[in-house]
Order: C-alpha cells, then structure tokens, then sequence
C-alpha cells in the first residue's frame, strides 16, 4: 500500500538535536583485540558528524608508538571469551597463530590495519592525543609517535579539551 | 512504502526520505536530492555518487565511506570537504541508495 506525502520527506542530517555532539575515548589497551574497539567507534562517530578526541595512554600507547602500531599481538592465555582449553594459550607460537587469525578475520571485513586506521581516523577529522605520563614513563618524544597524533598532553589537558564530551574508557 | 515528491517526481522512499528503488534515480533527481539536503551538486559530487551506483550494482549493497575512499579512490578528506558532517549516509542519499550497513 501507498502512502503519498505533500511534503517532501528529505533525511533530517543536520538539524537534529546534539548537533555539537562530542566524544572522548580512552584508549588503554595495546593489544590487537583492544585496539579496534575504540577505533571503530571513533570513526563511526566521526561519519555522523560527531567531533571526536582520542587519548592514547599507558598500554594504549603501543596503538600510536611507531615501533610497535603495526605488529600488536592477540593472547588466546587469560582470555576465556575464545572459548578454547585456557592451556593451549600457553604453548609456543599461540600468540602468533592466533593473531595472525584475528588480524585476517579484520582484513576479511575490509577494516584496516591500525596504523592505516588511525590514518583514516585523522582524515575524518578525529583529533589523537598522547598521555603525557605514558611518554615520560616510556622516554619517549612525538618523533616516537604516529605522524598524526597532534600532541603529548596532560591528563587534565585532556579532560579540558574534551568539557562537555561524552566519554569512553577502552 | 511511502511515495513522495521531489524535484515534481514521485519516487518511492523508506521512512526517512531515502530512495527505495534504484532506478527511479537519475542525475537530474541527484540535484535536487542534494538542493534537498542543502548540497549544490557539483561534477566532483557526481563522480563519487556515480561511483556509489557502479559499486552497488556489483555488491549489491551501498558502499561505507571506507570503501569509496579505497575502492573509489576518492580521499576520505575531500569526501568530508564534499559531503559534509555525514558523508556516507549524505553520499548514499544523494546516489538514490538504502544508507550504508558495513560499521567501517
């Protein structure tokens, strides 16, 4: 059945409520399963207009390190969620098998390597903050870290940066 | 299905305003889908809502922004520049396409 509309019915993109909608996720895990979390969420959010600030701390740090954002790592050990015997975990070159698996299961999907990710996170407008302390902690300077990350900022920076943003811990 | 009116042509949408059959679209409608969400359609828009209706055909699904941008070749910055705040769902509109399901 037809329902005809004198009106135009036109997408209301920009006219909704929360039109300066902010958000701020807390990057804090290095590994290959918690890094994309935060990513996937930040780059949706950006795609629906959202402004949107990551900071990058402690273990998260390894997300943003130039060393070590292309080669993070997937445990199967302490992670029941694989619903794998928690001792083959523990064996020699698990770590490598099972990340090599979830990092082809994320190709499979068409979602980007981190480093490609946060390249596209960047080009959308995403802002990426470094934790000061993490830096200090790990000696290292913004020479260390992804071209794209625009600062080593305090903690409170970052809570000031982001007043009024809804906020993710990751 | 509601019908609605656009540029003095019926066409069929979903609930939100979205065109529901693909070939009821064409370039002169894009134009004035885009007037509709405030866009003044350029080549440059055409060429990547061009892309979008190429690419639907093959996966029979609409594009994400990820997908045009690596696929499509077109930058993801100038896709922003292009289709503001929301490109993908604006892209998708624009191209007489359901919104994009892929989450990347």
């Amino acid at each position: 059945m037809s329902v005809t509309q004198t009106t135009p019915i036109v997408p209301s993109f920009d006219d909704e409520a929360g039109g300066d909608r902010k958000l701020a996720i807390i990057c804090s895990k290095g590994s290959l399963d918690m890094a994309y979390p935060g990513l996937v969420l930040a780059n949706a959010a950006l795609g629906e207009g959202v402004e949107t600030h990551l900071f990058f701390t402690f273990w998260g740090f390894d997300l943003i390190n130039k060393k070590t954002m292309g080669d993070l790592k997937f445990t199967m050990l302490g992670n029941v969620a694989t619903h794998m015997p928690q001792g083959l975990g523990a064996l020699p070159g698990m770590t490598a098998m099972a990340t090599r698996k979830m990092k082809k299961s994320i190709a499979e999907v068409g979602v980007p390597e981190v480093p490609e990710f946060l390249e596209q996170i960047s080009d959308s407008g995403g802002h990426l903050w470094a934790c000061r302390m993490s830096a200090d902690m790990n000696h290292l300077t913004e020479d260390d870290l992804y071209d794209g990350v625009e600062a080593i900022i305090s903690a409170s920076d970052f809570i000031e940066k982001t007043a009024g943003a809804q906020l993710l811990f990751v | 299905m509601p019908v609605t009116t656009i540029a003095d042509r019926e066409v069929h949408v979903d609930e939100e305003g979205f065109l529901t059959s693909y070939d009821e679209w064409n370039p002169d409608l894009a134009r004035a889908l885009a007037a509709a969400i405030g866009l003044e359609l350029t080549d440059e828009h055409l060429a990547v809502v061009d892309f979008l209706r190429r690419d639907f055909l093959t996966k029979d699904e609409t594009p994400t922004l990820r997908r045009v941008a690596t696929v499509g070749g077109f930058p993801t910055k100038q896709l922003f520049v292009l289709f503001p705040k929301k490109p993908a769902k604006k892209m998708a509109y624009v191209a007489g396409l359901p919104k994009p399901k892929g989450c990347v």
